[in-house]
């Protein structure tokens, strides 16, 4: 019966983001039975879903395919994004308890709020029209603007919590509004719908539907020039909902903006790699330059975060496999970088409170050396010093943009990134060169696991580095 | 049969820091027992590569000891080799690192475990550099090797040692990132970063053009040429002396290495275009920075300053695409390695004992050193050129290739030899000589045994390469004839088309 089929649609390809629904709301009822004691089972409970979800998604294997009508796609890319995605939603959230209990913040809608936020990823990586599109990202945003607050005692968390959303409903708004553009010039949602009307010509209706929603989506991985929300936001946030920020959203918005991309608007090239190249642009240069002044470390990985999505972009604004395949990479390697950051971020602990400007990390070379090291070589990693894995997430961008013949944007790229690497350096001159401060707390065993198996990553990624590449070449080939 | 030599050259340094790391150092025990690694660990190094040089062929141009393994892609390999330009550079980086170790003995006090953990990875990165026939893997390697050098001279160094790290760093990695974007263009022409297939390649003329440049952005920056030369003097002001050695006798060879790998065999065309320019500037470096040389009023800076219009000679030479030329250049440099080193490690003796580096604190040290004073003076003679030394060879080489491809610009870079001899000269003078009036330098000692130790094998070494400079010579003859032969293969090709086309 071909009617049965398109009327109840195949819900197997989902079926890792509907066991991640079922097990969010099954996790509500249960700290809403038990009350604010059952945090740490709740957590546990999220952590067990994220990892359940894992395992589905890579059991997926090779396989492409769409339901509901082509609004969501599995594949390979979506595959990989997901699974780096799932990481740093999960070494976010378990870096965050310790500190949560410390800051008497632990409520037990934290993980459930990162859960949520991560299904509505998990739904914008899948995305295969823009109403899809539109309710993942939503999902995952209203639970971000939650998370930022979680802290709501503070005046600091409530104030990032509310810039956050009041500048995210806007780029929604532009978002929303741009993709009624491009329905209205196409008559189609889908993206594969939307290529097929593009494939001749576009008019310009089009291309200002485009401008649009990618103004929205730079919104969300903080590009410039729609980026003057996360500095204020990554220091006002608790330190690990930071670096879930910093993590798993950029994963989920910059796989969705390359999918968007290269499968709606092939056919527009031209049009959309001038905004790209742009964005890339403007993104590394004032990432490279603003972050020079800054004292606290979470605004300076802040404008490092801007920094860095530039250079990922750089890969987008190539358009062709290699591209993709240099984002995927530059992605993954920047979640372990920033991951290890910010674990070293969250170790800056004297006694109960919490430290944040670089000058407290002074003279660790000496109080804690082997913290010291991880972080200088995250620092080195970072500013795409070889032998690091940063230098290889930068090889691969700027290789498919040469091969693009995009060598303007390499070049200026390239100077940022030497511009970038003064300020990385002086935090590896704050640890080394300057007399110590008081040594920081001892740190816990799970923080100590995540900054060693991050350092370890990037100081022996180029030992090694098949695994990752060809899984990231295998995901970009899909997408074409 | 697939060789492991040259990734035990690259291992076991690495090893010894691994060692050296999970070692003890609060106790005064325990940091001889560090230092005692590093120095086992170098000297095992250096024997390795006695061993290599006994298997390589000098007489054979092609890459040897070959090593090939899977890496970041098909086209991109972990690919090991060494040819008559690159055996030499080893033997002097595997040669003098045990000279630094046992010259940092006493002299570093503070934080002994990183500083050798330091030096051995900054060993295996530069055996690295030398041994590498990928590109990108040359690229690795060249660059991974600031890390160690900036925490080098950032921890262990002397006053303004946080502005002379950043500024070596920053400098040499803009130029480095500028090769990069270039090393990709490559890769995209070629299809491969595999070094024997580039050198193969031919690159379109208005392409070599922009390689070249991007190349030369990054070599000049290490070599360093004027007008980019201005990281250097800080550098080696601040650096502790062993971090000296290793940045005049090695680290400067990276940028004359990389145009005779490089932009000579794959740009021949932007070579021969850009050769005047780079004459301009050779010629004004060893003229300029030999006046400034001069006027210097600290020692190691004056040497610093040498270094600078050594090395003009050195991109002299190459340019002029002669043999005398080239094989004139490399002799400087593997000469120019074993004398400013040993020359930083001299100055190093002296600031042990004095903690000053400035001229104008010494006077009359023949009296109280005249061991000292006669070592001093065998590698002050080779700094010079004084025949019978090292120094000589390469300078009279090169400015006989100079002659033969330009009249002029050898006239000029002659007239740096007597410059030379003058800063030289006054320098020892200066130092040396004179009655010994300051009360401090009254109880000075003469070098010690350890210091006799370090110092008698660089002067054995300088004089006898000085007498006898065919060991050198011949590692890279073959090699010579092989570059310009290709090179000018490719020329009279572009001769050809040229003519064709008119």
């Amino acid at each position: 019966m071909p009617g049965m089929s398109a009327a109840v649609p195949a819900f197997g390809p989902a079926l890792p983001e509907i066991i991640m629904a079922l097990g969010t709301l099954l996790l509500v009822l249960w700290g809403a039975i038990r009350g604010e004691r059952t945090t740490g089972q709740v957590t546990i409970g999220a952590l067990a879903v994220l990892v359940i979800a894992a395992v589905m998604i890579s059991g997926q294997g090779a396989l492409k395919t769409s339901t509901f009508n082509g609004s969501f796609l599995v594949d390979p890319f979506g595959r990989f994004m997901k699974l780096c995605t799932l990481a740093g939603s999960a070494i976010a959230l378990l870096m965050s308890s310790e500190y949560l209990e410390r800051s008497r913040a632990n409520r037990f809608e934290y993980p459930i709020l990162v859960l949520l936020s991560t299904l509505g990823m998990m739904m914008l990586i899948s995305a295969g029209d823009l109403i899809a599109l539109y309710l993942g990202l939503e999902l995952m945003s209203l639970s971000l603007y939650v998370v930022a607050a979680i802290n709501r005692d503070d005046v600091r968390s409530s104030e990032a919590g509310l810039k956050y959303f009041v500048l995210g409903a806007l780029s929604s708004g532009m978002l929303l509004y741009g993709a009624s553009i491009v329905y209205g010039m196409t008559g189609t949602v889908t993206f594969a719908g939307i290529a097929a009307a593009l494939k001749d010509h576009g008019s310009i209706g089009v291309i200002f539907g485009l401008v649009f929603v990618m103004a929205g989506l730079s919104f969300k991985i903080s590009a410039v020039p729609f980026h003057m929300w996360t500095p204020d936001v990554y220091e006002g946030s608790p330190t690990p909902v930071t670096a879930f920020f910093a993590s798993a959203p950029k994963m989920a918005a910059m796989a969705l903006t390359v999918r968007i991309i290269i499968t709606a608007f092939p056919g527009i090239l031209s049009q959309w790699q001038q905004i790209v190249v742009f964005v890339s642009i403007a993104s590394m240069v004032l990432g490279a330059f603003a972050a020079i002044g800054q004292r606290n470390i979470k605004r300076l990985l802040a404008y490092s975060s801007i920094g860095h999505m530039g250079f990922a972009l750089v890969g987008l604004a190539a358009g062709n496999p290699e591209g993709v395949q240099g984002v995927a990479t530059y992605m993954a390697i920047y979640l372990a970088m920033t991951l290890g950051t910010f674990a070293c971020v969250l170790a800056m602990r004297r006694g109960n409170t919490y430290v944040e400007t670089i000058d407290d990390l002074a003279g660790l070379g000496r109080t804690n050396p082997a913290m010291a090291f991880a972080l200088a070589m995250l620092m080195f990693s970072l500013a795409g010093v070889p032998p690091l894995a940063g230098f290889f997430a930068k090889w691969y961008v700027f290789v498919a943009a040469v091969n693009a013949h995009l060598y303007v944007l390499a070049v200026i790229g390239m100077l940022a990134s030497a511009v970038g690497a003064y300020y990385y350096l002086r935090i590896v001159k704050i640890m080394y060169f300057d007399e110590p401060a008081e040594a920081f707390a001892p740190m816990s065993p799970l923080l100590k696991t995540v900054i060693g198996v991050s350092g370890i990553f990037n100081v022996a990624f180029w030992l090694w580095p098949a695994p990752l590449v060809g899984a990231a070449a295998f995901a970009a080939k899909s997408l074409f | 049969m697939l060789s492991y030599l040259l990734t035990g050259l690259l291992v076991l340094p690495l090893a010894g820091a691994l060692f050296i790391l999970i070692t003890k150092d609060d106790t005064p025990g325990g940091q001889s027992n560090i230092r005692w690694i590093a120095l086992l660990t170098t000297i095992a190094t250096m024997l390795l590569s006695f061993v290599a040089w006994g298997r390589f062929d000098p007489a054979n141009p092609a890459f040897q000891l070959v090593e090939d393994r899977a890496w970041l892609s098909e086209t991109i390999r972990f690919k090991l080799g060494v040819d008559g330009f690159s055996m030499p550079f080893i033997m002097l980086t595997t040669v003098l690192m045990p000279f630094c170790i046992v010259a940092s003995w006493v002299s570093v006090e503070k934080r002994v475990k990183e500083y050798f953990i330091a030096f051995l990875v900054l060993e295996a990165l530069m055996v690295g550099v030398f041994a590498a026939l990928d590109l990108v893997l040359f690229y690795l390697f060249f660059e991974a090797g600031l890390i160690p050098m900036f925490l080098i001279i950032g921890i262990w160094g002397g006053k303004r040692r946080i502005y002379a790290s950043f500024k070596f760093f920053l400098y040499t990695l803009v130029g480095s990132l500028l090769m990069l974007v270039a090393v990709m263009a490559m890769y995209w022409n070629a299809g491969t970063t595999d070094i024997p297939t580039l050198l193969a390649h031919k690159f379109p003329q208005g392409m070599q053009t922009w390689l070249w440049l991007a190349f030369f952005a990054s070599f000049a920056v290490k070599m360093p040429m004027w007008p980019v030369h201005t990281w250097l003097p800080d550098a080696h002001v601040e650096a502790p002396t062993a971090g000296s050695v290793i940045l005049a006798a090695i680290l400067l060879k990276m940028g004359g290495y990389g145009f005779i790998r490089f932009s000579i065999p794959m740009f021949p065309d932007a070579s021969l275009y850009f050769a005047p320019f780079v004459f301009a500037l050779s010629v004004i470096a060893i003229v300029y920075t030999s006046l400034v040389a001069m006027m210097q009023e600290d020692i190691k800076k004056l040497i610093a300053y040498s270094s600078v219009a050594h090395m003009g000679f050195v991109t002299m030479g190459l340019f002029t695409l002669t043999p005398q030329g080239i094989q004139g250049a490399m002799f400087q440099m593997v000469s120019h390695g074993i004398v400013s080193g040993a020359l930083f490690l001299c100055v190093g003796v002296i600031y042990d004992r004095m903690h000053t580096r400035e001229i104008a604190a010494y006077g009359g040290l023949t009296e109280r050193m005249p061991l000292y004073a006669t070592a001093f003076m065998v590698f002050t003679m080779a700094n010079v050129g004084l025949p019978g030394t090292s120094g000589f060879v390469g300078e009279f080489l090169t400015l006989m290739g100079a002659f033969r491809a330009n009249t002029w610009v050898a006239f000029i870079a002659t007239s740096g030899v007597i410059l030379s001899a003058c800063y030289a000269l006054w320098l020892f003078a200066r130092v040396m000589f004179g009655p010994l009036q300051k009360p401090e330098l009254k109880k000075i000692l003469d070098l010690s045994p350890r210091e006799v130790a370090i110092l008698a094998p660089l002067v054995i070494l300088t004089i006898y390469y000085g007498v006898h400079p065919a060991p050198v010579l011949d590692a890279f003859a073959a090699s010579t004839d092989a570059l310009l032969k290709s090179t000018q293969a490719a020329l009279g090709a572009a001769k050809t088309a040229a003519l064709v086309s008119h």
